[in-house]
Order: structure tokens, then sequence, then C-alpha cells
């Protein structure tokens, strides 16, 4: 039982962290059919700014806030400067120039910032939590917290607010979006600034246990990516749950079947899923309403 | 026709006659790939600063054979297919007398077949032992090996009492070699693995690996990795709350594990060179000495804490000068057999004893016990 507990928690904070990678992939991918590999330089960015912000003696509240201002910035310039240039270019172009931005934000990171990991104190504590004999950090229950709170307010701005309905009516459909008087231009970039925030929220939630440094988003943003695909790429709920589902799948492989195949054992279940249902757990099948 | 074509040849061997003094005075061309950007920056940034400190210095005090020293550093990032092409780009445009570099394990045995097969002596700054075993003809290393850390861990493990130990390593380069060494001198040793789990690197939770080792019965755990995986093992088992003594290897070194790993890191002990201790030495060892000025040049000049991976990097840039002058010529093989005839030289990783069937030269004496207490080394032996 301890084990299992032990095992489950390892699991959904890993497994939180790829959620909301995920879930920034698709808040893009919905509101642009953008693939934005860079996704996980929102999450670097948000952990190295509050690091450093917090070495030149600011408090952690003040350096988290600076630091998802920070993402949100570099989110909108991605907008502005890459993507929408390249507007009308074919998938593959878009996707190459998301790679090509994440580059760029971490060679820029790594001569701002220093090329050293990192760690955050622990927002509560360091002194672990024993819950049916397992030991679980404090921060964990933040970075879990932190997930669903996001995910929630997620929810209430998409289908509670007018701002929110104009991104799904642009995700829906541009062109009536368009013609129904929404600036879809906005709407482009509000995606890319809430996924960055997200992702910055993510990863000042994050680092106090995972450490961080400035080549962290790389490996991120490929599990966000499984993650989103596992999910069906262009669904919140699939995300999260394709992100948590990816997290429990390590953690369980690593404990119960092999730590050394433990990835490989991850991508297969993911290969299987696709095989069997190519559109994700949670996609929409791709039928053309005409 | 036949007279002319004569006295064309006369002429363009007294160019070349002319043109031999210029080319004595050539700098000698020394190479070098490092990571110096990438997840071995931390190993390959303080490497880069130290050749360049001591070309510099070595220059100031007149080169080496009359001639000076030229430096061509390339950054493979912790790439080895990179690392490849600069070793070729080494031996093939820059055209390099030898090579002193490889950050890594992955990046040297990338790059060992480029430089074997153009017969340039290459020392390596990585700790695998599979770089001098088998001996290759040309290729050198100044680091400990990860089989001696392994022989040092369960030398110290024996002497607390225990023998049954848990593995837990990383998949990447260096930790999957020294996982292999441990499993193989474990039994020489008279040490029991009782569980041997790994994790990729870049991943940021262990505790189901530390799990299944807390299940094993294990007295001790070894963790063969460098970088942020070692920092996040020791604070796992410290969130476990497993009361076992932990030991990391020589490659977490530095000053930053003992920062990244936090209060976690008390009590923690690894085997490593004398430099992370050089004030803790007893004034009869002979490194102290050499340890303490390279300490005392870097720290002045870098405005940086002294590591020891650095410290590898003086090693084999001072080994390559030795030698180049006892060979009194800059021909590879005469280097290569200046350099495996070494004898006593003391450097900050050791005494350095080589043969044609020892490219590296150490032995367990060059290795210390240490222990982290209030968040600093201290010597145990």
């Amino acid at each position: 039982m301890a084990e299992l507990v032990q095992l489950l928690f390892a699991g959904l904070t890993t497994g939180a962290v790829y959620a909301l990678v995920a879930l920034g992939f698709t808040l893009i991918f919905q509101a642009s059919e953008v693939v934005n590999f860079a996704q996980g330089e929102f999450v670097m960015l948000g952990g190295m700014v509050t690091v450093f912000a917090m070495k030149a003696g600011l408090p952690l509240p003040l350096s988290a806030l600076l630091a998802v201002l920070v993402a949100v910035a570099t989110g909108v310039l991605l907008h502005r400067l890459a993507i929408e240039p390249a507007k009308g270019a074919t998938v593959v172009t878009l996707i190459i120039v998301t790679i090509g931005a994440s580059i760029l934000v971490r060679g820029l990171a790594q001569i701002l910032f220093d090329k050293q990991f990192h760690a955050l104190p622990a927002f509560t504590g360091d002194e672990p939590l024993r819950v049916l004999g397992a030991a679980i950090l404090p921060q964990s229950l933040w970075v879990l917290g932190g997930a669903a709170a996001i995910v929630f307010g997620l929810w209430l701005f998409m289908e509670r607010t007018l701002l929110g309905k104009a991104v799904r009516a642009t995700a829906a459909n541009r062109l009536a979006a368009e013609l129904v008087g929404i600036d879809t231009r906005l709407v482009l970039a509000l995606a890319f600034a809430v996924s960055a925030a997200i992702g910055a929220v993510g990863g000042i939630l994050v680092t106090p246990i995972t450490l961080t440094s400035y080549a962290v988003g790389t490996l991120l943003a490929l599990k966000g990516f499984a993650a989103a695909m596992l999910g069906g790429i262009g669904n919140p709920v699939g995300a999260v749950a394709g992100g948590l589902f990816l997290g429990l799948l390590e953690a369980f492989a690593a404990g119960w079947i092999s730590s050394t195949y433990k990835d490989g054992v991850a991508f297969l279940v993911i290969l299987l899923v696709l095989f069997l249902m190519p559109q994700g757990l949670f996609g929409r099948r791709a039928v053309e309403r005409v | 026709m036949i007279r002319r074509r004569l006295l064309q040849g006369v002429a363009t061997a007294g160019l070349l006659l002319a043109a031999q003094p210029l080319a004595a005075a050539e700098p000698i061309k020394i190479g070098s790939f490092l990571s110096v950007t990438g997840p071995a920056s931390f190993l390959g940034d303080p490497e880069k600063r130290t050749l360049e400190l001591y070309v510099g210095k070595i220059n100031a005090a007149g080169g080496v054979l009359g001639r000076k020293l030229e430096l061509v550093v390339y950054d493979d990032g912790g790439d080895a297919n990179n690392a490849r092409t600069f070793a070729t780009r080494l031996v093939e445009s820059d055209k390099v007398v030898a090579v002193v570099g490889g950050t890594t394990t992955a990046t040297t045995m990338a790059a060992i077949p480029v430089l074997e097969d153009a017969q340039v002596p290459f020392i390596s700054l990585a700790g695998g032992i599979e770089i001098v075993e088998p001996v290759k003809p040309f290729t050198f290393k100044t680091p400990h090996t990860d089989r001696m850390a392994c022989e040092k861990i369960f030398e110290d493990v024996k002497k607390r009492g225990l023998s049954k130990v848990g593995l837990i390593s990383s998949t990447a380069g260096f930790g999957a070699s020294m996982r292999n060494q441990c499993l193989k001198v474990a039994p020489e040793r008279g040490i029991q693995i009782v569980a041997d789990e790994r994790y990729a690197p870049g991943d940021t939770d262990t505790t189901p690996q530390l799990n299944k080792i807390k299940g094993s019965g294990a007295q001790a755990i070894v963790n063969a990795d460098f970088g942020q995986g070692p920092a996040i093992v020791t604070r796992n088992v410290k969130q476990l709350g497993l009361d076992l003594p932990l030991y990391q290897s020589h490659g977490v070194a530095s000053k930053s594990f003992i920062d990244l790993a936090g209060p976690a890191a008390e009590g923690v002990r690894l085997p490593a060179a004398a430099m992370l201790v050089p004030d803790q030495l007893p004034d009869s060892d002979p490194q102290k000495k050499v340890v303490l000025d390279y300490k005392t040049t870097y720290e002045s000049t870098q405005n940086q804490p002294v590591s020891t991976f650095g410290g590898h990097a003086y090693d084999g840039l001072m080994l390559l000068v030795q030698a180049i002058e006892r060979a009194g010529s800059t021909d590879g093989v005469k280097i290569r057999d200046a350099l495996q005839a070494t004898k006593g030289f003391v450097g900050t990783g050791g005494v350095v004893n080589m043969s044609p069937t020892d490219h590296m030269g150490l032995d367990l004496s060059a290795f210390r016990m240490l222990e982290i207490r209030g968040g600093t080394w201290k010597l145990l032996y």
C-alpha cells in the first residue's frame, strides 16, 4: 500500500507538469493549428527567472510574478515576431519556426543567466508528509493543487467569459469568427500569452522539486507533446489526462517493471494507444462537416 | 629543357630550405573539443578556462621547445556526433599536434577512432574506463576511472562492516559505465549488489527506484551519475527517510552539488581528488603544493571556485607539454612514446606513472574519501 501511494504521488507530480505543458500545446494548437515546440521554454523561464530574481533579493511571490510576466512577454513576442509573419505557411514550416524560436530562447537564457542547475526553496518546507506509509513532499501538493487551479481557471475563462468564448469561436472556425467581429489576431496573441503563463507557473511550482537550468525545456516539450498526442491534440481535457497518464506510466513502469526500460515502456504504451485510437484518448474524430 | 627543370628543382629546394627556420618558429597547435555548453557544461567550462589560462602562462614563460603553443578549442555541446566532427576538423583542417579534451566518456569514445586513425596523441578528460581499457595506442586519460571510484566506495562500505549495496545509476554514459564497473568489481570486494536501479538523464523523480532499493535489504546506497541527477537522488533519499549511508561518485565533486542537494547532502560520502580539500591535506602530501598552486592561480584569475574538472585539464596539458619537451619533437609517435614513459608526474588528480599497458597511471591512493559535513567537504582519509 505504501509503495502504491508513493508511486502514485511520484507519477502524479511528474504528470502534472507534463499536463501543464500539454495544455499549453493544446491552447495554441486550438487557436492557430500551430504546434508550438517552444512550450518547454516557458517552463524553463518560469523557473530560471524566479531563481535569479530571488538571487537579486526579491521575495518569492514577486519573483514568481516577474517570471510569469517575462514568459508572457516572450510568448507574445514569439507570436508577433515569428508566427504572425509566417501566416499562411505550412504546418511543418510553422513547427520549424517554433523549434528555431525555442533554440533562440534557450541560447539567450544561457547567456543572460548561466549554464548551472539551480534550486528554489520549497514554498512550505522540506519535511515530507507521511501518507499511508508513503513520504510526500509538501511541494508535490503545491504542484498538484496549482495544476488543478490552473485547469479550473482555464475552464472558467473558456466557458464563462466573452473573451474565452471568442477564443473557442476562433478555434472552431476562424473565418466565421472574423465575420461576427472577433479580432482573431488578438485571440491568437492571447492564446500564446495564456500558454506562456501556464508553462511559467508550472515551472515555478516544480523547480523546488526538480531543479532547473536553461536546458530543461527541451525534454519537457517532448514529453508534453507526447502527452498532448496521447490525450488527443486540441482537447484540453485530453491534455491533462494525457500528462497525468504519462507521468503515472513512467512511475509505475520504474517501480514495478524495470527502471531501465521505464521510458521505453511509457512510449510503447503511447504507440499502442495511438495505433488503436489514432485520435488519442479524447480526440475528436476527424470528420469534416460540410 | 632538362637543365631548366633541374634549375627549377634546385630553386624549389632552396626555397624549402629557406622556409625551414620559419617553420620552426611556428606555434605548436594543440587541439581540444569540450562540452562548454549543454548538460556537461559544468565540467567543460572550467576545463576550457584552465586550458586557456595555462596555455597563456606557458607562452608567457617562453613556450615549449622554443615555440609558442596555439590552442584550438571547439564546443561540442555534450553531443557525441559533434565531438566526432570536431575531432575530424582538428586533424584535417587545423592539423593539431595533439588533443587534450573530451569532457564526457561519450564524446571521448566518439572521437577516439578519428584520432587513433590519424595517430594524434589524445589525452581525454573523461572518467570512463573504456577509454583506456583495452589500451589504444594514442589514447590517454587524466581523471580517475569509475572502477577506482567503485573500489574506493566498496572499501569504505566494508570498513563500516556492511556488505549489501543498492545501486542506482543514470542510463547516460558516465552512470552506465560506472554501474557496469561496480557490478564487475563488487564480488572481488566482497560486496553483494542487492538492487540495480536506473533512471534516465533529465529525470526529476527517483522515488520509485529508491522505493525498490528500500525493499531490497540494502545496507548502503551507491549513486553513479554526475550533474543534476545525484542532487535529485540525494533529495529523494532524504524525502523517503531512507536511513542508509549514501555514496556519490567523484562525478559530483563540485560545490554546486552541495548547493543543489541542500541539507539532504549532509553525511553523503564520495571518493574524490585531493583538489576538493587542498587545505586539509597534510604537509607531507606530494600533491599539496601542485593542488594549492593550481587553486590559487585559477581562483585569482577566473573569479570562481576551483573544481576537480578544471584540474583534469591542467593535468592533461602539463602531461602533454612535458612529453613534447622530453620527446624534443612534435611527431605524434614520439610524443606518444614520451607520454607512456611518464613516471612520477604529480598532478592535481594524483601521482601518475604510465606504461605502454597503463594509459592513465593512477592507483587507488589518488582517491580520497570525503564526507559532506556542515555544507562542506571533510577529508576522512
